[in-house]
């Protein structure tokens, strides 16, 4: 029973494991989920998922499977008590509704109309719910839609809920490869924490202190260790200005979390690509710059360097002398990111552009190959791969 | 089956996700991992639950430097040295010196409890899986002593987390979860109507307005939530504040009253002020 949906679940990329399968089927044995389907969904939810990140891959999967199990009626029986589906229907429809839904070619066309709608609405508005909720002249007007999903029927409101819940996806923004936000960067910046004990030895040591005593014959031998400071040194230089416009924002959200993250951060922006310098002020960038041969030297090896930029320019702005795009470049920006990778070996290269569309502009596949592949996206995914690397 | 189920109480309302993670829990005897938004009353649930079944709540609140070995006990090493030291007759008996940790006291419980294991996500990276066996078979070993101490109803276990760090895979299979998402509208006048039986109609729909609006301007840090928005509530009716003042249209006053009790932080605070402005000029 519900194998073969937890498989789907693992080919979904959850990582279901065979444990949490057995409580969920405990559960079902001690009568949790009733006759409802969607208790049974939200039971297989506590039960199967553990991260509020994958709640919206588990609603697909659970919405995918069981519009399979709809639309092979026949196999239904092996699946789920196909009780529970008629007994939905006799839930939630009046004798009235039926008919009329029979008269627009049964529940299943009706059940698929939606479906159909909902797929609709995904690609009509990205991040909204609205559209159902206003849609006041569709078909379905008369059963009732709200934004709180697809309503069957109006009487004895109390019972009328939902008809499919997950099918709302409501937690779509938290699946980890699309949303970021100031606290999920910081959660990723996290892993990069390396802790150490440097500097002035300003705190008791409690353990050594006793053993040394006890070594003493109990006279007291204070012992002091330094305080533990996250030791991680990180080079951070972020792209500002035209094509990076529309990342501002989650740009921002990775800058502020980085800065709080790190004791020992610096940054510096350049435009589009590396060349001869940088600048720490973007409302003196022309005024005080920094050369980058500076930062070659001043900075040792242990710094991480992590670039965020879009790479999205002519290819000429990063292999020829003279293509940079503001000012007069003596050496191309692919000679100057390879001294800077010489000499930081640690580095990454994150890229706020979608994955998907890195392929269709060459200057990306150039930044690449010259960053060794080391290429992520911002998103909560991409930043721990990349961090990964780092380590 | 467990005589009781939880369906929220009078003071908190909970929704029937939350409801059916929270009988799972109970009936399968199992630990329930519950995650949110600050302030969507992840805590109050565990205080809900052992009121709503009438059982006996044991909080363990987390710090940056708790240790899973806290929780279940202490070896009071320093005592007994003072004490041999002056001679006292207790000394010889090591158990004078094991302080009890909140783990033990719920597991020597009379009548199966509630344990509350706040904000675990604190804690050392570590700290979820020292506490592994403990959580799985209810028991632990107190190796001074060489006791096994065995929990004699196996406790309901709430653990709350803000999602500071990840916890591990070992442990979270052994949990169940729930993510606390924050309230629609209308479970949220049903919250307020719980906290505020007495509040008028008209304010409560104005409020509820004016604070959606305020959590949907975009670009705020942080937004406020419903503990936030219960206090801003409670300050309105402190000042007799009428439903008409929140509507109004007069341009001049557009920022909600007390709104420092929505938000929290000082960028919001002029971020929002700057929107207001923005939006009474394009009007004017």
């Amino acid at each position: 029973m519900l194998t073969k949906f937890f498989f789907m679940l693992r080919k979904g990329g959850l990582k279901t494991s065979i444990t949490e399968l057995l409580t969920l089927l405990e559960a079902m044995k001690s009568g949790l989920a009733g006759h409802s389907i969607d208790n049974f969904y939200y039971l297989s939810r506590t039960c199967l998922v553990k991260d509020e990140a994958h709640f919206d891959r588990f609603d697909r999967i659970f919405g995918a499977h069981f519009k399979g199990i709809e639309e092979a009626l026949g196999a239904l029986e092996a699946e789920i008590p196909d009780e529970w589906l008629r007994r939905q229907a006799e839930l939630y429809l009046s004798e009235e509704e039926r008919k009329k839904i029979e008269s627009m070619g049964g529940f299943e066309a009706l059940m698929k109309a939606l479906q159909e709608r909902l797929k609709e609405q995904d690609e009509r508005h990205e991040g909204g719910n609205k559209w159902i909720g206003t849609a006041g002249t569709s078909p379905f007007g008369a059963y009732g839609y709200n934004p709180e999903g697809v309503r069957i029927g109006q009487q004895g409101s109390g019972h009328r809920r939902a008809v499919k819940v997950w099918d709302q996806r409501e937690y779509r923004n938290l699946d980890d490869s699309i949303e970021l936000g100031t606290r999920n960067i910081k959660l990723a910046l996290r892993k990069l924490r390396k802790f150490a004990r440097e500097g002035a030895a300003d705190q008791l040591d409690l353990d050594q202190t006793i053993d040394k005593t006890a070594r003493n014959a109990g006279l007291l031998d204070i012992q002091m260790v330094p305080e533990r400071h996250n030791a991680v040194k990180v080079l951070l230089c972020l792209d500002i200005g035209g094509s990076m416009d529309d990342h501002v924002r989650i740009c921002e959200e990775m800058f502020s979390a980085a800065r709080t993250e790190f004791k020992h951060l610096e940054y510096f922006y350049f435009h589009n690509f590396i060349y001869e310098s940088m600048w720490k002020d973007n409302r003196r960038r022309h005024a005080e710059r920094i050369a980058t041969t500076e930062i070659l030297h001043k900075y040792g090896q242990d710094y991480k360097l992590v670039f965020v930029g879009d790479a999205t320019m002519s290819p000429y702005e990063i292999v020829y002398a003279g293509g940079s795009v503001e000012h007069w470049n003596d050496e191309p920006g692919a000679v100057w990111i390879k001294r800077l990778l010489d000499v930081f070996p640690k580095a990454i290269w994150i890229n706020p552009e979608p994955q998907q569309r890195w392929d269709y502009t060459p200057s990306v596949k150039l930044t690449r190959e010259l960053m060794d592949d080391r290429m992520f996206p911002l998103t909560i995914h991409g930043l721990d791969a990349g961090i990964k690397r780092l380590n | 089956m467990t005589d009781k189920r939880f369906n929220g109480t009078e003071s908190y309302i909970a929704t029937d996700d939350l409801t059916m993670a929270v009988n799972a829990a109970v009936t399968l005897q199992r630990p329930i991992l519950v995650k949110g938004e600050p302030g969507t009353g992840k805590t109050q649930l565990a205080i809900e639950v052992a009121a709503a079944l009438g059982k006996p709540l044991h909080e363990w609140h987390i710090k940056s430097t708790t240790k899973a070995q806290q929780g279940l006990y202490d070896y009071d090493a320093v005592a007994r040295l003072r004490d041999s030291q002056l001679g006292d007759k207790r000394v010889h008996d090591i158990g004078n010196y094991i302080v009890r940790g909140k783990v033990w006291d719920a597991f020597e419980s009379d009548s199966q409890p509630v344990l509350l294991i706040d904000e675990i996500d604190k804690a050392d990276i570590e700290f979820p899986n020292d506490l592994l066996r403990e959580l799985d078979r209810m028991e632990f070993f107190v190796y001074e002593t060489k006791q096994l101490v065995t929990a004699v109803h196996r406790p309901i276990i709430i653990i709350t987390s803000n999602n500071e760090k990840e916890l591990p895979d070992a442990f979270l299979r052994r949990c169940f979860f729930h993510y606390i998402k924050f309230p629609d509208k209308n479970t949220m006048e049903k919250i307020i109507a719980v906290h505020f039986p007495e509040l008028k109609k008209n304010l409560l729909r104005e409020a509820l307005e004016a604070f959606y609006k305020v959590r949907d301007t975009p670009g705020l840090k942080k937004k406020p939530s419903t503990s936030e928005l219960l206090d801003w509530i409670k300050l309105l009716l402190a000042e007799d504040i009428s439903p008409e003042t929140l509507r109004s249209e007069d341009t001049r006053k557009t920022i909600p009253p007390l709104y420092g009790a929505l938000l929290k932080n000082e960028q919001d605070v002029h971020l929002f002020e700057q929107l207001v402005f923005l939006d009474r000029r394009n009007r004017q």
